[in-house]
């Protein structure tokens, strides 16, 4: 299913003029599909992300939780986020949910980076970060809903999951997938893991008893490439602050939408003016030489 | 497991008590998660904790550790009481119609009949099958004479303690005119309608109907409006008596690691029977193991009372071969009607064969087969008794591989000093562990540590993924692995290490003699490479070989000398074949190494992967799987066929390789658990082979912060030993020790050794306990401060992990807190080496008790007192 076709490029980040290859190919969308009632919290995810991306090991210090830390960090790309949710009733629920970056389909982070080809979308879906472009601005890390992109202080770059997509541009499963050892993790074009997500909701409604069980996918931001199911969808903030309606701050939507075109309008609109100015006015001529300064 | 994790997924019941499975088998666990997805199984969690596994669960309930009989017992006694019980598998495949001796008492007090307080041991004569035969229907007669008899104590039983017990487990000295020991019935009296007041279901019923749902709060803490909850879902699949759906039991250590551990697992076992569970597919009682290979080293007899293949170990009183087998072979015990397989009836022909692998051409006819050659247990060799043995002086030097002694424990402040008076320790390792550095404990001196005159070897062993060789896993498949790299340096392989001394102390004998050098002179050492064994050649002698040209008469085929035997079924008792292990038979035949076999094919659909590895016995993947069928050998449910009968081919055929006699026509009544003399499932355990009762009974911990509400006087397990040295010291509540304690492992960390690998250092860095808020609270302890729990043995200091996930429970009306400590930090890991712990170990905590059937200690469920540190 994914082959090189897949990473087609589609967008880039404060790119002008038309982009390479723009509509040659619009092949399958992947999705990773996380199952929340099925995770374990096992973190065989964390560690196949750690290996496979040559990560080096982050000191961690006990934090009163079996979360190995409290937010993903530049060489930590994948953390499974654990939280204790005491239901109406007094009894307790522990959700894991794995957090990474959501590959949206609308990526804050692309909007925000004014670096050229610093962040690029592939047609398949990936949101990917080309840190030889990256000016370290971190706009990408405010212009995200998920707080995904770290900074990294040494390097002064930025960086974030990549989806695996030297593995799946390889036709192969991200890491992560393949680590999973209870298939909570599933790896797929996006119209299938939807399918299969929007069953075991129902599943979970039916004969689990999880009334507002539910696919978390998004609108707001055109969806992910990165899709949960819960056992209550209408509370993902349970689930390690997971944003109900994530926004793209509009800030940065005023700098892609508004601010990009209206300034490049603007600019326009001086170079005509410069235009109109060497038609109505004529080429610069030679200005005299200024008087000698007088000595004293 | 009777089962195999795969076959996890046909289920449509799990109870989950007693393991973790989540977070300590989270790559088996996939096929609970399989049932739940196809199957809509439901998923019951019972434990201290709300665990990862509690996390996915349908119904999580808290439990007090240790508790475990009075809640089984409770859903015994709610199956019987609301008729969801198999009733044809419970007449017809278990011993629920068997009429057991008169002067049989139940344990209302506390204590079975035969009870001789002053040796804290059970005279079991009354502990049997009544001789006779068919008294169906004919009970009402007896019913007044009997009923008061079995309601009375028979204190003319109970006296003498001069009877022999049958299987009375060790020390078992045999003297000239003790009388027999008392036998089985080979005439079982019984009464299929169930009815007569001695009969084995009437006897259970009475014995259950204690175990009440106000019982169960009070002993287990759990709130009886959940109790009945559970116990309604867990028998739901008993409903109306339909047999089509199945429920399975699983459980790891939480259940072993008990003064009464083996009994708990009885008491799953007892449900699962009647319940119709076993051997059918989805069902069962799955022991979850939590090694690699620890199935492999229990089959291969790494514990001092068994050889290879369950076999009995022999003891002083086996004057010679024929009385070692006279007592190790059972007899039929039935019925007249019924038929009885008595697989064990076999057991000669295993050992002869044994002893022909062990010993070679040096085992004749004429020496016994070299009987003698075997050690005599005259005593218990348990774990913790090696470590008391050495405390006390008596046991000098230690060869410590794949186990890390002093943190293993229970009482590792006793190991430790235990190994302070060793002569020698030789610890085979690929890290520096805390037993071979056991001289450089905290709270050892300078001075002190001068004067430890241990001398300790360190041997460099290699890791599992450098060397080849087989992993049993807990479905009991042998699975073939190979090299991934070379040992690094001087590491060697374990083969290797373990020739180069037995050569080394061979040749020793052979220079200087001995007191008895026959059995090292003559053990036979036909490898190729003497020095350095290959396991392939070790595993085809464990399935063994045809010493002489044999013919199979019931196939009528031939093994030639050398040929490997396909099967246990081919081994003999006249010294024409050998075999290391019988039930490893089958395993490496002459078609090869079927433990080498990786074919993904499944026709059936019901996970059975017939060639892939290979499981004993015999290849199959669900033991007992006659049982799956009814009467007359058709399926209990068609959609998940394992075995049948077929009438046009006389033989028992299936998906499955059939567990039974194949051509025992189902007219012929014979039953389905063949290891067992009667052919059927043991819910009443006849004679000897339980010390603590031939049915559970509910015991309090050694160290409980309640008096047993059943029979206050009679606390604990009344045959459980505890330890008499200065360092066993055993806390109660009135010392302040109020706080319950168990022990457990993480996700993220394999036992004691990846403390040392930065990876797992960084999912979970440093040690910790965890504590209800509310006990936090009282404490004004907040999460990440450092806290210190003590037991009547030592102290634990480590930082707090403040939760909700075990929540204040009412024990007995008593309010009560629970704590628990993962137990994979020592002094040695790389947290512990850059000074980020305060080096103290879990297992110091624990008491020095053990279950008297499988002598595990007691390290879940004991008592300590929590203060800040």
């Amino acid at each position: 299913m994914s082959d090189r076709r897949t990473l087609q490029i589609k967008q880039i980040s404060a790119h002008p003029g038309p982009i390479p290859g723009e509509g040659v190919q619009r092949d399958l969308e992947v999705c990773k599909l996380v199952d929340t009632t099925t995770c374990i919290g096992c973190k065989a995810c964390e560690v196949a992300c750690v290996e496979w991306n040559d990560m080096p090991f982050t000191p961690t210090t006990f934090d009163n939780t079996y979360q190995t830390m409290p937010e993903t960090a530049w060489s930590f790309w994948n953390l499974i986020k654990f939280n204790e949710h005491q239901r109406e009733d007094g009894t307790i629920q522990w959700l894991m949910r794995k957090d990474q970056c959501m590959h949206c389909a609308d990526p804050g982070c692309l909007r925000a980076c004014p670096a050229d080809g610093a962040i690029v979308q592939y047609s398949n879906g990936i949101v990917d970060f080309n840190q030889e472009n990256c000016i370290g601005c971190e706009f990408c890390v405010s212009g995200c809903p998920f707080n995904i992109p770290k900074f990294n202080p040494t390097t002064k770059k930025v960086y974030k999951c990549t989806l695996c997509s030297d593995r799946v541009g390889q036709g192969l499963e991200p890491a992560c997938i393949k680590a999973c050892p209870t298939g909570c993790l599933k790896f797929g074009s996006k119209d299938d893991m939807k399918f299969i997500a929007e069953e075991r909701a129902q599943q979970l409604r039916e004969h689990f008893g999880y009334a507002n069980a539910g696919v978390y996918d998004p609108a707001s931001i055109g969806g992910t490439h990165v899709i949960y199911v819960l056992h209550d969808a209408t509370r993902p903030e349970l689930y390690g602050g997971l944003p109900k309606d994530p926004q793209i701050p509009w800030s940065y939507t005023v700098w892609k939408w508004l601010a990009k075109p209206v300034l490049g309008t603007l600019a326009l609109f001086g170079l005509l003016g410069v235009c109109l100015h060497y038609v109505t006015v004529g080429p610069r001529k030679s200005q005299p030489e200024p008087p000698p300064r007088k000595e004293r | 497991m009777t089962n195999g994790w795969i076959d996890i997924k046909n289920t449509d019941m799990m109870l989950i008590m007693g393991g973790n499975p989540a977070e300590n088998h989270p790559c088996g666990f996939k096929w609970p998660i399989e049932a739940k997805l196809n199957r809509n199984a439901k998923m019951i969690v019972v434990d201290p904790r709300l665990t990862r596994t509690a996390a996915i669960a349908d119904l999580y309930l808290q439990i007090r550790a240790g508790a475990d009989i009075a809640f089984l017992g409770g859903l015994i006694n709610y199956a019987i009481q609301n008729n969801r019980i198999a009733h044809d598998y419970l007449v017809n495949f278990t011993n629920a119609a068997f009429l057991i001796k008169e002067g049989f008492k139940l344990p209302e007090d506390g204590l079975y009949s035969g009870f001789d307080s002053e040796k804290k041991t059970y005279d079991k004569a009354t502990w049997n099958y009544e001789e006779g035969g068919d008294l169906t229907g004919k009970a009402v007669a007896a019913m007044a004479a009997a009923g008061a008899a079995a309601h009375k104590a028979h204190t003319s039983d109970t006296g003498g303690g001069q009877g022999h017990q049958a299987a009375s487990r060790m020390g078992a000295k045999g003297s000239a005119g003790t009388p027999p020991p008392p036998m089985l019935p080979p005439k079982v009296a019984y009464d299929l309608s169930l009815h007569h007041p001695r009969c084995v279901f009437q006897l259970l019923k009475q014995q259950y109907s204690r175990y009440t749902p106000e019982m169960v709060e009070r002993i287990t803490g759990i709130p009886q409006d959940q109790f009945l909850k559970a116990a309604d879902m867990f028998t739901s699949i008993r409903k109306d008596g339909d047999m089509k759906q199945v429920a399975t039991i699983i459980y790891a250590v939480g259940w072993t690691q008990h003064s009464f551990g083996t009994q708990i697992i009885r008491t799953a076992a007892m449900l699962q029977l009647l319940l119709g569970n076993v051997g059918r597919a989805g069902g069962g009682v799955n022991a979850l193991r939590g090694h690699s290979n620890i199935q492999g080293a229990t089959d291969m007899a790494g514990i001092f009372e068994i050889l290879p293949g369950y076999l009995k170990m022999p003891t002083p009183a086996d004057t010679d071969f024929a009385a070692y087998l006279k007592r190790i072979t059972p007899t039929a015990s039935k019925p007249t009607q019924w038929d009885s397989f008595n697989y064990w009836s076999n057991t000669p022909k295993f050992a002869v064969s044994f002893l022909k692998a062990m010993y070679g051409p040096a085992a004749t006819k004429q020496n016994d087969w070299a009987f003698h050659y075997l050690p005599k247990i005259d005593r218990n060799y348990s774990w913790v008794n090696i470590w008391n043995d050495m405390y006390e002086g008596k046991v000098k030097g230690l060869f410590a591989f794949g186990m890390n002694g002093v943190m293993i424990g229970p009482d590792s402040q006793k190991n430790i000093d235990a190994l302070k008076k060793a002569d020698w320790l030789v610890v085979c390792e690929i890290y520096p562990d805390e037993t071979s550095e056991f001289w450089k404990a905290p709270g050892i001196s300078p001075d002190e540590m001068k004067k430890i005159a241990t001398t300790v070897y360190r041997l460099p062993g290699a890791g599992f993924a450098e060397k080849d060789g087989t992993f049993v896993n807990s479905a009991r498949w042998l699975q073939w692995k190979n090299v991934a790299l070379p040992p690094p340096g001087q590491a060697k392989v374990d083969q290797e290490i373990l020739a180069t001394i037995f050569l080394k102390v061979r040749g020793l004998y052979q220079k200087e003699g001995g007191k008895f050098p026959d059995p090292i002179l003559n053990l036979s050492w036909a490898y190729t490479d003497r020095k350095n064994p290959s396991l392939s050649e070790v595993a085809k002698e464990i399935n063994g070989k045809a010493l002489a040209d044999i013919t199979d008469p019931k196939t009528n085929q031939t093994y030639k000398a050398g040929q490997q035997l396909p099967g246990f079924a081919a081994l003999k008792d006249d010294g024409t074949t050998m075999s290391g292990n019988w039930l490893y038979c089958g395993s490496w035949t002459e078609a090869g190494a079927m433990i080498q076999r990786r074919g993904t094919e499944d026709p059936s659909g019901l996970g059975v992967y017939p060639n892939w590895a290979w499981s004993w016995p015999m290849n199959r993947r669900v033991m007992y799987n006659r049982a799956s069928c009814d009467l007359d050998g058709k399926p209990w449910d068609d959609s998940r066929p394992q075995v049948w009968w077929d009438e046009a081919k006389q033989s028992w055929v299936g998906n499955d390789v059939p567990d039974f006699k194949p051509d025992s026509n189902p007219k012929d009544h014979m039953g389905p658990f063949i290891m067992n003399p009667e052919g059927v499932g043991r819910l009443f355990v006849p004679l000897g082979a339980m010390a603590d009762g031939p049915f559970p009974e509910y015991y309090e911990p050694i160290e409980s912060p309640i008096a047993n509400p059943l029979h206050p006087n009679q606390n604990n397990n009344p045959v459980v030993k505890k330890y008499k040295t200065d360092m066993d010291k055993y806390g109660s509540v009135d010392q302040g020790y109020n706080v319950i304690c168990t022990t457990y492992r993480l996700t993220e960390h394999y036992h004691y050794w990846t403390k040392n690998n930065p990876m797992n250092v960084q999912l979970v860095p440093e040690p910790f306990v965890e504590i209800p808020v509310e006990l936090a609270d009282k404490l004004t302890v907040r999460g990440g401060d450092k806290i210190k729990v003590t037991s009547a043995r030592s102290t634990y200091i480590a930082k707090a992990m403040v939760t909700r996930r075990i929540r204040p429970m009412k024990i007995d009306g008593k309010d009560t807190f629970q704590i628990g400590i993962p137990i994979h930090w020592g002094f040695r890991g790389i947290a512990e080496d850059e000074d980020k712990t305060a080096k103290t170990l879990a297992n110091q905590l624990t008491p020095t008790v053990i279950d008297p059937n499988a002598f595990t200690p007691e390290f879940k469920g004991f008592l300590v007192k929590v203060e800040k540190a």
